[in-house]
């Protein structure tokens, strides 16, 4: 589904992905742990498209086409959802309306016919329900005054609605009581399927042990320095980075 | 609970249709209805005013007050302290009279002409009462005439009258003798002498005493004749515990001369009584480059005369090339009320120079003004408020909120509030905040599949959300629509 080669990119003229190279494959779920600034948002960025980052070698194909060709709009489109680390807020801008625009605009992108009033609510109603979102949030302004958790479950409630191919949380963890954390891996659980796929980037290993991964990676200063199995994920929790950054500097020396 | 988020939605529903289909939509009501017209010759003397008076076919009384007001106006300068600047206006060039011609003087709705009732029909104007679903009584003024007013009979079993000023000189002279220029004198201003001086229709409405006004009030503006001015008139009265809304839009060809509108609206609540007058201007802004456009000089008041009323003006304004225009509240009633909720949006090279005058007379009085401004382009747009407390004014209270966004960088937002307190017992509050769009708010929304000009057209809606939400429903929707248009192409 994703193929990612040896992408390099960087802001402001400093580079920060050195390399990277990913596959994920449809049904899988791949999880990306990694120090503090080691380029893990900046790939998030990179693939949804973010203007400010500048992409300086390398290649990312999705479902067989081209990702960096497209505008951040057209990927979402094609199928790749963003939850943000820092949601954005939006004064004034009802949630429910922001949603629907953002599902008919991806419908209108997919050739499908727009929900109309009704129909929307139908699908809406459904989905509070399945991702135990509350409604009092949806008639409030875009993420405006919203908790750091509130706002979490909200990207979650999106993703649900918007029905991606590829879901990257960035953090999506980060921020959650112990409930909410089950909640919202319950949701993204409830959203796997055989065709969709999920990039998890988290610090804590306790994610993945309700959403769990097929493949963790070791992000450390632009590059995927290790990968393994979710065993890799407790190991970290266990040892912390240091271990991976020793190995790394034995690598280099012999 | 469940019929509460299906109107939410409904709502929704609207607001984003609308959005998607005026994105790449431009003035759309520019075009001129080919109709013939009675005009008087161009120019501003004794005689032209002795001529529309006649026309109109108006009472001794009406004529003198209008020479009064132009011989007060001969003696005024024109204004230049707002924050705009365009050459000046020949006043003798500009025709003070157009008449669309119609083969027989309408009496009913149905005999309107059928070339009229086509550009109505463009304009999205129902002038048919059958469709009584939309709920609102309409008053259409093309050029200087009334050309319709509809339900008209419904309205006066209850005794209200809603008509077109020259009908109710006419017909009820001892109203409009007692409160014409009784809130806004000829001697108020150099645009409010003129247009006392001229105007030659407008909407007259009077509510009786403890009488809710059951539908929306609606009056509709539309400039036509080329080089033609216009002048309306329009003056509310809401006796003792009485309510009306009405609502107020405006539309011009595209032209590459300025035109000039100089309209006074008064408005007077006695006792309890209440009124909300919203506005939608949408007059010819110019082109991109800056030619042509409409120079809205608009002087607006309401009177707050009895004790616990309240008077409540809410406006969108996205057209003209210059508006000059404070919707203002005195507040002579004890614990009267007076409110005003804006959204001005400036493009291309419009200048817009707005804002209200709070003048709270009355003990208890209470005011709160919300203002937003949005300029794009190279547009300049300002907020000039004035909240005045008398000695007398015990208690009185003023909240204001002025919000300025700006699209690019080439565009100006300023803000001049004014406060005069002479009672210590006053609370004033005034907020102000400027912001801008941000890269990140609009990459989020890029990140769901909204596209960059529709993202704008979002953001401004909730920058606007306050306001919006204060205008009746039918109008929200036109207001909302009116937002992404006149921001088209602004950003990205
Ligand atoms: N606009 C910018 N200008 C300069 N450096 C930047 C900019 N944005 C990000 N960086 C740098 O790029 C590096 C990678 O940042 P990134 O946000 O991708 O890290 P991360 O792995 O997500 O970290 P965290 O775990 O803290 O979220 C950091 O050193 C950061 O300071
Ligand atoms: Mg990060």
């Amino acid at each position: 589904m994703l193929r990612i080669k040896d992408l390099q990119a960087g802001i402001e003229g400093k580079q920060i992905l050195k390399g990277i190279n990913l596959e994920i494959g449809a049904g899988e779920v791949h999880a990306i742990m990694g120090p503090n600034g080691s380029g893990k948002s900046t790939l998030a960025s990179v693939l949804a498209g973010r203007p400010e980052y500048e992409v300086t070698g390398g290649s990312v194909t999705f479902n067989g086409k081209d990702l960096l060709e497209f505008s951040p709009e057209a990927r979402a489109g094609e199928g790749l959802f963003l939850a943000f680390q820092y949601p954005v807020e939006i004064p004034g801008l009802s949630t429910t309306n922001f949603i629907k625009t953002a599902v008919n605009e991806v419908r209108k992108y997919r050739g499908q016919q727009e929900l109309d009033a009704v129909s929307f609510l139908k699908v809406m109603k459904e989905k509070m329900k399945l991702m135990e979102m509350d409604q009092a949030l949806l008639t409030r302004a875009l993420n405006e005054g919203f908790s750091g958790g509130e706002k979490k479950r909200n990207e979650i409630f999106q993703m649900a609605m918007l029905e991606p191919k590829l879901a990257v949380l960035d953090e999506t963890d980060s921020g959650l009581d112990i409930d909410a954390i089950r909640i919202v891996s319950d949701g993204v659980n409830k959203f796997r399927s055989k065709d969709n796929a999920v990039l998890a980037i988290t610090h804590y290993q306790r994610l993945l042990d309700y959403i769990v991964p097929d493949f963790v990676h070791v992000l450390y200063n632009g590059r995927i320095v290790k990968s393994g199995s979710k065993e890799l994920a407790l190991e970290l929790e266990e040892r912390g980075y240091d271990f991976i950054k020793n190995e790394i500097k034995e690598e280099a020396a012999a | 609970m469940k019929s509460d988020i299906y109107h939410q939605d409904k709502h929704i529903d609207s607001e984003i249709d609308i959005i998607e289909q005026t994105v790449s939509s431009e003035y759309k009501y520019g075009f001129v209805t080919n109709i013939e017209a009675d005009e008087a010759p161009p120019g501003l003397s004794e005689d032209i005013i002795r001529f529309i008076s006649s026309k109109k076919n108006e009472p001794e009384w009406m004529l003198e007050w209008r020479l009064k007001a132009f011989k007060q106006w001969q003696k005024m300068e024109e204004p230049n302290w707002a924050h705009i600047k365009y050459p000046r206006v020949n006043y003798q060039d500009i025709i003070y009279y157009s008449a669309p011609k119609q083969k027989v003087k309408p009496g009913s709705i149905e005999e309107v002409d059928p070339e009229l009732r086509k550009t109505f029909d463009k304009l999205g104007i129902s002038l048919e009462e059958q469709k009584r679903i939309s709920g609102v009584a309409v008053d259409v003024v093309m050029d200087s005439v009334s050309i319709a007013t509809t339900f008209k009979t419904q309205l006066s079993e209850l005794g209200i009258i809603f008509c077109s000023m020259s009908e109710a000189i006419q017909k009820h002279p001892d109203l409009v003798r007692k409160y014409l220029s009784s809130v806004v004198p000829a001697s108020d201003n150099y645009f409010a002498a003129l247009n006392s001086a001229v105007f030659s229709d407008g909407s007259f409405c009077y509510i009786p005493k403890n009488t809710r006004c059951p539908m929306e009030l609606s009056t509709y503006f539309r400039i036509n004749a080329q080089n033609s001015g216009q002048f309306e008139r329009t003056l509310i009265i809401a006796e003792e515990g009485s309510y009306v809304s009405y609502l107020e839009g405006c539309t011009a060809p595209k032209r590459d001369e300025n035109q000039l509108h100089a309209a006074v609206v008064e408005l007077i609540a006695m006792e309890r009584a209440e009124i909300k007058y919203s506005t939608v201007q949408n007059w010819f802004p110019g082109d991109k480059d800056g030619n042509g456009g409409i120079y809205n000089f608009v002087t607006k008041r309401g009177l707050c005369k009895g004790d616990y009323s309240k008077i409540s003006w809410a406006q969108v304004e996205t057209g003209s090339a210059i508006t000059w225009k404070y919707p203002s509240v005195i507040l002579k009633g004890d614990y009267s009320v007076g409110e005003f909720y804006s959204v001005a949006v400036t493009n291309h090279f419009q200048q817009a120079d707005t804002g209200t005058k709070m003048s709270h007379l009355g003990k208890h009085t209470k005011s709160r003004i919300v203002s937003k401004g949005i300029s794009a382009g190279k547009s300049q747009n300002s907020y000039r408020g004035l909240v005045h407390v008398g000695k007398n004014a015990l208690n009185a209270r003023n909240f204001s909120q002025c919000d300025s966004m700006l699209l690019g960088d080439k565009c100006g937002a300023h803000t001049f509030p004014y406060i005069e307190v002479k009672n210590n017992t006053a609370i004033v509050e005034h907020e102000a905040t400027t912001s801008k769009i941000g890269e990140d708010q609009l990459f989020y929304c890029n990140q769901r599949g909204i596209d960059t000009e529709t993202a704008v057209a979002l953001i401004i809606n909730g920058f606007a959300r306050e306001v919006m939400n204060k205008l009746p429903m039918e109008f929200a929707v036109e207001a909302k629509k009116l937002l992404a248009v006149s921001l088209e192409g602004s950003v990205g």
